[in-house]
């Protein structure tokens, strides 16, 4: 221990100009800046983010590199193993599987992203609406959420792929129609929860209008819940069109995702596994990356974890 | 209390009402019929009417769909159409004795692997344990259960020939199927029960009993365990969902005669009949569980009140 003498001289106030007291010593961030920064701190997130970005990268490039392409039957080169001129092998119609497997990724991509856009569109829209009118306006869309949550989803998307003609619109409109309620849910009761809140009460006694209140103040805060919500979202749909797809109600051939390259690759597994195992290594990554995404932007967001 | 289970159950036929409404009027905007093609259109048109009408289906739809509610509501789900005469009802209790074996056996080889997993992980938080059981736990939750019963089957049935695959005659026929449902469970539980583990273990009556001097295995089964156990009770519906679904694509998988193979089946037949029936008891069995999961809850933790007091 340092003994350090006190004397009177020492106990001079410091000299500060008004201003700068109230200066910002820190550039102001907004949640998203914060969340990302966080992210990035996490590496599982950041490993996962950088396979879903070389995934997506070969969806669109894979079809360059190859001359090969998805459609093209040859019955002189029919379910070769993986070789110099056909990266992935061929199908049983000699089909470069190079050029399907990542036309498939594509497509189930595609379908995932639309359906989660969707989802997120009516839910956003149906879960404010709900919470900002209230009152009667709604218990009535609450009490149509609670029957409409005792549907097992899945049913209900096979069904509608019955009776609607097959193809991607279909998918994306099948796994829309019964999608939603998860994030109207979420949703309302994040605003409820904000709308009551003192920076809101601030904005209204300052005179903001409800449009502005709703843009600047109740979305942006919700944004963190809908970001997280659309994560889980599509690998679940990824999930759902490969299932249909497997079970046979799904697209049909040549078009190709990755649930019909799964189903037809299990059509020849004890001979050509490999047809198999490429389309379906690709969608377990990919609903790995995106759950592993998904947690990470979970704590990101998560206020209580800002150290 | 009652008020509310009461007002569930209310819920419960709305939604039942709506979904078999719907499916009702999907299936008969179906393209195409209920029968074989080839062979109806060789009957003259006379005959063609007469197996309409033995079938009902030659009256206006919506007289249809009240004749088919009263008959649900008396237990009688109408007559299939893929096999021929026979009643829903009949097959559907035929069919379930399969799937409820292979379920049930997912779900309870799922608990107990789960469990353990779920523990070991919690008990060497952060160690090489604890990473390969989250490994594990999202690989089972993003492994489609497809991909899964595949692979089982290629390296189980075909490559090392341990165990038969796609016929149903003796009990180890349904190991693989339900092996193959019950990677989902486990990776839910796992999950689960070290996320429940972790929090109760730096509880004060942990400290206590580690204290009191008692053994690591005391403390983890009877004090622990115990504790985490009652959520995992919340986490039944979602897996219920996850058997339900998983049952479509392994039973056909497997050939398992069961509900889920029929399902497929049957939608690929446009067999109305009978994909009402299976589309009410799926929906039925789904909602029945949800509630029961909440009342249940509600019963074992006290500090839940289901309906908000009044006081």
């Amino acid at each position: 221990m340092q003994n350090i003498e006190l004397t009177e001289d020492l106990m001079a106030p410091a000299e500060m100009d008004e201003g700068d007291r109230e200066k910002i010593s820190r550039p102001t961030r907004s949640a998203f800046q914060d969340g990302w920064i966080r992210l990035k701190q996490n590496r599982g997130s950041v490993i996962a983010l950088v396979i879903l970005l070389v995934l997506v990268a070969l969806a669109f490039l894979g079809q360059v590199l190859t001359k090969n392409n998805y459609y093209d039957t040859n019955y002189s080169a029919i379910l070769q193993a993986p070789n110099a001129e056909h990266w992935f092998g061929t199908d049983k119609f000699g089909r470069d599987q190079w050029a399907r497997v990542w036309y498939g990724t594509r497509v189930s991509l595609l379908i995932a992203f639309v359906a989660a856009t969707l989802d997120l569109v009516v839910g956003v829209t149906y879960g404010s609406i709900s919470a900002l009118l209230g009152g009667k306006v709604d218990s009535v869309m609450q009490r149509i959420i609670e029957v409409l949550i005792g549907i097992p989803n899945l049913i209900i998307v096979i069904l509608l792929m019955m009776v609607m003609p097959a193809g991607i619109g279909t998918l994306i409109i099948a796994m829309s129609i019964s999608g939603w309620v998860n994030m109207a849910r979420l949703v309302r009761a994040e605003i409820l929860k904000l709308k009551d809140q003192e920076f809101i009460l601030a904005a209204r006694i300052l005179g903001t209008s409800n449009k502005r209140i709703i843009l600047k103040h109740l979305i942006p805060n919700t944004i963190g819940v809908i970001v997280i919500n659309t994560m889980f979202t599509i690998p679940s749909a990824i999930f759902t069109e490969a299932f249909l797809s497997f079970i046979g109600i799904g697209l049909q051939e040549p078009k190709a995702s990755l649930g019909v390259l799964i189903n037809s690759g299990f059509q020849v597994i004890n001979s050509q596994l490999y047809l198999l195992l490429i389309p379906a290594v690709i969608i377990v990554l990919i609903m790995v990356c995106f759950s592993i995404l998904g947690d990470g932007l979970r704590d990101a967001f998560d206020p209580r974890m800002r150290v | 209390m009652q008020k509310y289970i009461i007002k569930r159950l209310v819920y419960l036929l709305i939604t039942l009402l709506v979904i078999t409404t719907a499916t009702f009027f999907l299936m008969h905007s179906l393209p195409g019929t209920p029968f074989d093609e080839d062979k109806i259109s060789k009957l003259s048109a006379e005959q063609q009417r007469q197996v309409y009408a033995s079938y009902g289906l030659d009256q206006p739809v919506y007289v249809q769909y009240f004749k088919y509610l009263g008959n649900v509501f008396q237990g009688d789900l109408g007559t299939s159409t893929l096999y021929s005469g026979q009643s829903v009802q009949g097959i559907l209790a035929a069919r379930i004795v399969p799937s409820a074996l292979v379920g049930i056996q997912a779900v309870l080889v799922g608990l107990v692997i789960g469990l353990i997993l779920g523990i070991v992980a919690a008990y060497r938080h952060n160690t090489s344990m604890d990473y390969l059981t989250m490994v594990i736990s999202v690989l089972g939750i993003s492994v489609p259960n497809f991909v899964v019963a595949a692979l089982l089957q290629y390296f189980f049935g075909l490559k090392w020939g341990l165990l038969p695959v796609a016929y149903w005659e003796s009990y180890a026929c349904s190991i693989l199927p339900s092996l193959a449902l019950s990677f989902g469970v486990i990776a839910q539980i796992a999950r689960f029960i070290r996320t429940e583990m972790l929090t109760v273990l730096q509880q004060d009556y942990i400290l206590m009993a580690k204290a009191k001097g008692l053994s690591p295995v005391k403390i983890l089964l009877r004090h622990a365990l115990r504790n985490s156990l009652l959520p995992v009770i919340t986490i039944l519906g979602s897996i219920t969902v996850n058997i339900l679904t998983g049952s479509l694509a392994v039973e056909s998988i497997y050939s398992v005669p069961g509900i889920g193979s029929l399902f497929v089946d049957t939608i690929k037949a446009n067999d109305y009949s009978t994909i009402l029936g299976l589309t009410l008891f799926y929906s039925a069995f789904y909602v029945v569980v949800i509630l029961l999961v909440d009342i249940l809850y509600c019963v074992i933790d006290p500090r839940i009140r289901l309906a908000p007091s009044k006081e």
